[in-house]
């Protein structure tokens, strides 16, 4: 594939929900992956939802799309095979969308099905891709604390953007009304395991309490929720010279791993 | 002799008037003191209140109500040599199998690790003849094999080790290969995961797409078969009968606390070969200052002691931290506002949390509970952070980071000319 040829981007868009209003709107990590495609210089980025039409579609167009492609479903059908099928019709490089979906049941499984179904590889928790030199494409993936790692994948590949990457622009009202809503007839597939779902209101969760390990008595338990250990407390140099007392700091960092010492491999 | 008791009225008289003279000298005749026996008027045996108890160290008496479980029963116990080793639980043939893929954050076993091998221990507790099997990729610090430790303590019956560079790196796809070998080996009944980002999530997820499983993501609960997940946007529970992929949530369940395990290592199955179509191209340096506070692993904090300023932020580019402040060095306008720590500022959670010259006020105490090493350095021996540290060291600031930022640069000066660390703007 060369790579002076407009990479085609699909982006996997899905209505979200407002986590204390419940009210639709754009998912967030599916906009922020719309916005990481809109930052990728000479990529031609296209639109994919399927599910039931929407008016919180309108706020990705908002962003700066004329369309989207909208693969009518029912809400008890399984999408995955649709969209399966609208991609291999479209065959672009690269498919983007978010980690979670912010409604139903929102395990995750769209993008690792739909990439085993292509038979593409999967990416996930991504925050930023560019063209590498040798034909491969450089994404950088978000770790915990902050950190980053770089990875290199060939197209085409499907990735999951990590809640870490850039944030959405806002959705301009105007052309949100003007882009287009294009439906996409495809067959929808029945997904029967659904049935065994129940859905309640989120309970809290209980706190956890320390017990006691061999309690017998309401006193010790209560001894151990409520006492707070006393601390030890560590070693203490007082004496040492100032070199020693950097030393020992030294060798704590190195040994909990915090400085990078480089072994020469 | 007639069994009628016969009453000394003037006996009874002296013994119930603690203040009359001949009190003790009738106690002692009527038997052994506290343990006297006093009949009333009437013939009955009564109960003296005041010889409840006994007198305690410091001369007050004292009344032992916890029935024996206080520390004055512990006390008397202490020459004796216990064996204080947990009972260590055998399972010879195991018939059917549960597997957990802890995350073993920097080769360490986790709370969340632990949470779940708890979990998998409670489920494996319906039969005498489940294991539980850790399935590690990549390399374990020294002492989490030992038997008196670690996995072993975790509840772990068998261990299954994939070790060697190859399984350092991010590599899925040999992961998966080898979860779905391990999967043909042992059918388990159960895969069990803790729900992390990018470790525990994404190989369930993996596994579960090709098991063609429907997975139970960001668990919280089992019971009774069912398990309870959280929902998109935390606003809904779902629950559902148990399937054979489960992701859980920290504090699913509590961790192994009463007994040792034997951790047996297995056999490791034949892997096909992969063609990793993902290639890891190694940690990206990452500038400590654009970390999120609350985030950051590794901050060093100043505080009053600090006098020479340029040379702490010296001294955190070379370390590589994230700078932060107590908020007297906010106050006075040393440090932004953003990178004050403490009740009022940000609660971190850094895995290594460095204090220069902070005394440690409460707040700031409270801001570093989640830190899992502090180091102190400070002129005051006596004060609070030197308590909470397990490092302190009792010096000048300023000769102390002088000598630190000596060391740590001729500790990289050998390796800096490999530049194997690729750098993003």
């Amino acid at each position: 594939m060369s790579l002076d040829k407009s990479l085609k981007v699909r982006v996997l868009v899905s209505v979200g929900q407002h986590p204390k209003s419940g009210r639709e709107r754009r998912a967030d990590q599916d906009s922020r992956a719309l916005e990481l495609a809109l930052g990728m210089p000479g990529f031609s980025v296209g639109l994919l939802h399927a599910g039931s039409e929407s008016p919180a579609l309108r706020e990705y167009l908002g962003m700066g799309v004329k369309a989207i492609d909208v693969l009518k479903q029912p809400s008890s059908a399984d999408v995955v095979p649709a969209l399966v099928q609208a991609l291999r019709n479209d065959s672009p490089d690269l498919v983007l969308c978010g980690t979670r979906a912010e409604t139903g049941e929102a395990s995750g499984m769209t993008p690792y099905r739909v990439a085993n179904a292509l038979g593409w590889p999967l990416v996930p928790a991504v925050v930023s891709i560019s063209r590498g030199s040798d034909g491969t494409y450089e994404v950088l993936q978000a770790l915990p604390r902050g950190q980053r790692r770089l990875l290199k994948v060939r197209t085409p590949f499907v990735a999951t953007v990590d809640p870490a990457a850039a944030e959405a622009r806002q959705s301009a009202f105007g052309p949100a009304q003007r882009g287009q809503l294009q439906a996409v007839a495809v067959a929808s597939v029945a997904d029967p395991a659904a049935n065994d779902l129940e859905f309640s209101p989120a309970r809290k969760r209980p706190k956890r309490i320390a017990a006691a390990r061999k309690a017998t008595t309401a006193a010790e338990r209560f001894k151990a929720a409520t006492v707070k250990s006393a601390s030890k407390g560590g070693q203490v140099l007082v004496k040492e010279t100032a070199a020693e007392k950097a030393s020992a700091i030294l060798n704590l960092l190195v040994a909990e791993g915090v400085i990078a010492v480089d072994s020469p491999s | 002799m007639s069994s009628i008791i016969r009453k000394d009225p003037r006996k009874n008289w002296i013994l119930r008037n603690r203040l009359h003279p001949l009190h003790q000298q009738m106690l002692v005749a009527e038997g052994a003191g506290n343990n006297a026996v006093v009949r009333g008027p009437s013939g009955l045996i009564r109960k003296n209140p005041h010889n409840i108890g006994f007198i305690g160290p410091n001369g007050i008496k004292r009344i032992d109500r916890l029935g024996g479980s206080g520390t004055v029963v512990a006390a008397g116990q202490r020459g004796e040599a216990v064996d204080t080793r947990l009972p260590l639980v055998q399972i010879s043939n195991p018939e059917s199998w549960i597997v957990v893929v802890p995350d073993l954050a920097g080769g360490r076993l986790t709370s969340h690790d632990r949470d779940v091998l708890g979990q998998a221990r409670q489920l494996a507790a319906a039969n005498p003849a489940c294991a539980v099997v850790a399935l590690v990729f990549g390399d374990l610090s020294e002492n989490l094999a030992d038997d008196s430790n670690g996995l072993a303590l975790a509840g772990v019956d068998r261990l299954l080790h994939f070790s060697g560079d190859d399984w350092n790196g991010y590599c899925p796809e040999q992961e998966l290969a080898a979860m779905l070998a391990v999967h043909r080996q042992l059918l388990p009944q159960h895969w069990l995961f803790p729900d992390t980002h990018l470790s525990g999530n994404d190989r369930a997820l993996r596994l579960a797409t090709r098991l063609e499983e429907r997975p139970a993501m960001h668990a919280w609960q089992i019971r009774d078969g069912r398990v309870t997940c959280r929902a998109g946007s935390e606003r809904n529970d779902v629950t559902r009968s148990l399937p054979k992929v489960v992701a859980l949530l920290a504090e699913c369940a509590m961790p192994v606390d009463d007994s040792r395990h034997e951790v047996l290592p297995m056999a490791l199955p034949e892997l096909p070969g992969v063609l990793a179509r993902i290639q890891d191209a190694g940690a990206v340096a990452v500038d400590p200052n654009q970390i999120a506070m609350a985030e950051a692993g590794f901050i060093l904090s100043a505080g009053n002691g600090i006098h020479d300023w340029e040379q702490f932020h010296e001294a955190a580019r070379v370390l590589g931290a994230t700078e932060g402040a107590s908020r007297v060095a906010v106050d006075d306008g040393f440090m932004p506002r953003f990178r004050q720590v403490g009740a009022t500022g940000t609660w971190v959670t850094a895995r290594v949390y460095v204090a220069v010259g902070i005394s440690g006020a409460v707040q700031h105490l409270q801001g570093i509970g989640a830190c899992e090493k502090v180091i102190a350095i400070n002129t005051d021996a006596g004060c609070d952070m030197v308590k909470r540290a397990d490092l302190s060291v009792i010096g000048d600031s300023q000769e102390i980071l002088a000598a630190l930022i000596e060391q740590v640069k001729a500790l990289r000066q050998p390796a800096a000319s490999e530049g194997g660390r690729h750098h993003v703007a």
